[in-house]
């Protein structure tokens, strides 16, 4: 049994898991301790976490689109300088990333705050890794899609922005709500860099309790409860973009 | 109104345009035949830059094209402005209804001001048949609407010249008919067009000229009576009969 183990190796009181449900005063202060931490921990999500991996994902976008655009352009310099980013972003840990961030950067006398460090360090692997999937939207879209925004005399912004990209956006939301969804969960590592977040919340709380069990569940079931929300949205988005195709 | 002198075109070793000269008046309707890798269509793609020619000229209106010198990249929109383009496969924005692709060109090029771009798009789809059809996306219409609305779109930029690129070449057969009537239409109301086609009877009834095109030559220009009834070239003749 896990739960015996654990205490066990904890040199605690030996208890057997039928044991724990026939004793109401741990039960009762499991309720407390669930009640009284729920309302900070949803704060934390809030606040934080879910703040966070927006401002990244919108940052991320901006990135991962003109990395792409960098990578169609044809002009080597951007290719290179384009390919060499989305190497090293794919290449390493985010956990590394961020702890050079926060970590690294102070020692060359960069010293950034623990919010912009995490958005940086979340936006730049939303860059890198949306840039595949909108370079690959691009190319989706059909050749003679340019062309007749050139017939009538628009410029390549001009394509791009009122043609070519509305379309891209389409066949890209499947993917890109997949990554947003990674990126909420993934805010968990911001606490690594003293973010207030949720994760850190539910670690406090775990440090004044001694209830980790409880506590990271519950913390677990706050963040499927918000990415069960933002499925639900990403089906309507979907189902919304349909009408034309 | 359009001069074309000696324009090649090479895509890596293939030669598709050995030197096109021609010129067109205006108000003028000329119709391009030949046989498929015969590059007419490369020849119309290289009126408004779609294609850039590997040398030669094009002129239409007062813009001038030169280019066997190095074209300067904000000449090539100025050449379009003066063209409009018909899609074999219409190429209209799917994710915008007929008015709002016909209005697109005025408001983003032209920055026009929109309800009255919206007004005019709705006029020019009325021209076309498809007034009752304005707020339908391209996925709720026909081929031949939507074809209708990629020549709506077209005429929305004020063209000089009309460039129709086998327009009702994806069309079923029962759809040819109300395409080609707008561009019989078009055509009595003395827009100058060049026309990409295998209709014959279009070629025939409509156009003031047919060219023959063939291996990135033009073989023979004449009027549609002397060109089909007595072809000079018998190069000319041998396609005409396949045409049987």
């Amino acid at each position: 049994m896990v739960p015996s183990q654990k205490y066990q190796r904890n040199g605690l009181v030996q208890m057997s898991l039928s044991s724990f449900f026939e004793n109401p005063e741990r039960l009762n202060r499991w309720m407390d301790i669930a009640q009284s931490s729920f309302l900070p921990l949803l704060k934390g999500a809030l606040l934080y976490s879910l703040t966070i991996a927006i401002a990244s994902f919108f940052i991320g976008l901006i990135i991962a689109v003109l990395t792409a655009l960098a990578r169609l352009s044809g002009i080597k310099p951007l290719i290179a300088i384009a390919r060499v980013y989305v190497s090293i972003i794919r290449g390493t840990p985010l956990l590394v990333q961020l702890f050079i961030i926060f970590y690294g950067l102070p020692s060359i006398g960069l010293m950034i705050d623990p919010i912009p460090s995490a958005i940086i360090g979340f936006s730049l692997s939303v860059g890198a890794y949306s840039s595949e999937v909108v370079r690959a939207a691009i190319l989706s879209i059909h050749k003679g899609q340019w062309e007749a925004a050139y017939s009538v005399g628009m410029t390549y912004w001009q394509a791009l922005r009122r043609v070519v990209l509305p379309q891209a956006a389409r066949v890209s939301i499947p993917p890109l709500s997949n990554s947003f969804i990674s990126l909420v969960k993934d805010t968990s590592l911001a606490s690594v860099v003293l973010v207030p977040e949720m994760f850190r919340k539910a670690q406090e709380v775990v440090a004044a309790t001694y209830e980790p069990l409880l506590v990271y569940v519950e913390a677990a079931l706050i963040y499927w409860m918000i990415c069960f929300v933002l499925s639900i949205i990403q089906d309507r988005i979907e189902n919304k973009l349909d009408r034309y195709v | 109104m359009i001069t074309i002198t000696d324009v090649h075109k090479q895509f890596n070793t293939l030669h598709v345009l050995k030197g096109i000269s021609l010129s067109v008046e205006k108000g003028k309707v000329v119709v391009i035949i030949g046989p498929s890798g015969s590059g007419k269509t490369t020849l119309l793609r290289c009126l408004n830059a779609l294609e850039i020619p590997t040398s030669g000229s094009v002129q239409i209106g007062d813009v001038k094209l030169d280019f066997s010198k190095k074209v300067e990249r904000t000449s090539i929109p100025k050449l379009r402005k003066q063209t409009g383009m018909v899609f074999q496969n219409y190429n209209l924005f799917p994710h915008m209804t007929a008015v709002e692709n016909v209005m697109e060109g005025p408001v983003t090029v032209k920055k026009v001001d929109k309800e009255k771009a919206r007004a005019k798009a709705a006029a020019l789809l009325s021209k076309v048949g498809l007034g009752d059809k304005l707020d339908h996306y391209p996925a709720q219409l026909s081929g031949g609407q939507q074809q209708r609305v990629g020549i709506a779109r077209a005429l929305a930029m004020d063209p000089q010249v009309m460039l129709f690129d086998e327009p009702t070449s994806a069309l079923d057969p029962e759809l040819v008919g109300e395409v080609l009537k707008v561009m019989k239409e078009l055509a009595q109301e003395g827009m100058t067009m060049i026309v990409v086609t295998h209709e014959m009877g279009f070629a025939r009834e409509v156009a003031d000229e047919v060219i023959f095109m063939d291996q990135g030559f033009i073989v023979e220009r004449d009027t549609p009576s002397n060109l089909f009834a007595q072809p000079r070239e018998e190069r000319t003749r041998q396609f005409l009969q396949h045409l049987k």
